[in-house]
């Protein structure tokens, strides 16, 4: 029955998961690999999509294949089994926290754990940073004049003003700079594609 | 409303309008959960945020799932992190079955440059609104910087940062060094 099995693999991949979507990335290509649901190049199609389209990475790629898989049913039973397990965990933790909120020691852990939050939420800021305004290939072949990406690095000034020091677009919702943004790598071509 | 649709909806909102993962999500869940449902605050937003971190499972649907049991038991839970993921099933069905070398389209390459762009900016505001409830004396800057160079310079797992931190914190708060400021 290729629905349960489904259901169940993307359980499994949901649950050993730790740390977000690109860490499902192996456990799909081990899965490729046992079942043959996919190729090893779908796959390698389903990270490029799942990254070029909104939603968390790890949802697409479970819907992505799912469907390759089964079709429609297969996209939401794939999905429902990455979201189901694990859930249920998150679901019995927020029950502990909550009963234990005003322990000290929960008190203590939260102290802790608010700045290595912002931490790696700055440190995950910065990798997309690289990604996106430094064109790492000419960096590792030493050609400094084509190091910074100039159209990127404006772009990403433009909108900071926009969303920090301009009174009348600073309270705008993110969606409006994701649509602007979106327009503009099209026209000036960002990608050079 | 239904509260409980409210919920999926506003999720789904936020589902449909991250680009580029877990992190990407967090200028969308102020916007939307902090500033206008205030359903959570933003250091409520981190605790999420860190213990997702550790717990199996998508950041994105945890945080939900967490927002949503807070406000309304099991069941706010399940229409929360069902939300996160309504989008992408939609949208990526639609592109698995119609659209075929959709990541190669130059259109699609070119906006999504100038996406992740925008994602840079909006995650640095983000930070920079968590810095200012997270930091809120010395050690706990000291542990952000701790935190912030093991994740960009090591390969250490996020799990062993966060529960470190965790520990840390525990440490500091139950001695009393937190009276060092």
């Amino acid at each position: 029955m290729i629905y349960l099995r489904l259901f169940f693999e993307f359980a499994k991949i949901g649950l050993f998961t730790v740390g977000g979507g690109m860490a499902c990335v192996p456990f799909l290509l081990s899965l490729s690999q046992r079942t043959g649901w996919y190729s090893q190049a779908q796959l390698l199609d389903m990270i490029a999509i799942s990254e070029s389209t909104p939603g968390p990475i790890g949802i697409n790629m479970a819907t992505f294949t799912g469907y390759i898989t089964a079709g429609i049913p297969g996209a939401i039973i794939a999905t429902a089994g990455i979201v189901i397990p694990t859930v249920t965990v998150v679901i019995i933790i927020a029950r502990f926290l909550e009963a234990f909120a005003e322990n000290k020691y929960v008190k203590g852990a939260m102290y802790g754990l608010r700045p290595a939050s912002t931490g790696l939420i700055a440190s995950a800021g910065i990798s997309v940073a690289i990604l996106s305004l430094v064109n790492v290939d000419a960096f590792k072949a030493h050609e400094w004049l084509n190091v910074v990406q100039p159209k990127a690095i404006i772009l990403a000034a433009i909108l900071w003003v926009l969303t920090n020091k301009v009174k009348k677009t600073k309270s705008l919702h993110p969606v409006f700079f994701i649509a602007a943004a979106a327009v503009v790598g099209i026209v000036f071509r960002f990608a050079g594609a | 409303m239904n509260e409980y649709l409210d919920m999926f909806l506003t999720f789904a909102r936020i589902g449909g309008l991250t680009f580029g993962g877990g992190y990407a999500m967090l200028p969308m869940l102020q916007k939307e959960v902090v500033e206008r449902k205030q359903w959570a605050t933003q250091e409520e937003i981190m605790d999420y945020y860190a213990i997702g971190q550790c717990l199996p499972g998508l950041i994105a649907v945890n945080t939900g799932a967490f927002i949503g049991q807070k406000r309304k038991g099991t069941l706010g839970g399940l229409a929360c992190a069902f939300g996160v993921a309504f989008p992408s099933l939609v949208i990526i069905t639609i592109i698995a079955a119609f659209i075929g070398g959709f990541a190669d389209m130059a259109v699609v390459k070119n906006a999504f440059a100038g996406i992740r762009v925008c994602v840079v900016v909006l995650i640095a505001n983000a930070v920079a609104k968590l810095w200012k409830k997270a930091i809120v004396d010395k050690m706990a800057l000291l542990l952000f910087a701790c935190v912030f160079l093991a994740a960009t310079y090591t390969s250490a797992s996020p799990i062993l940062i966060v529960v470190l931190a965790a520990v840390a914190g525990i440490i500091i708060q139950t001695m009393g060094v937190k009276q060092a400021k």
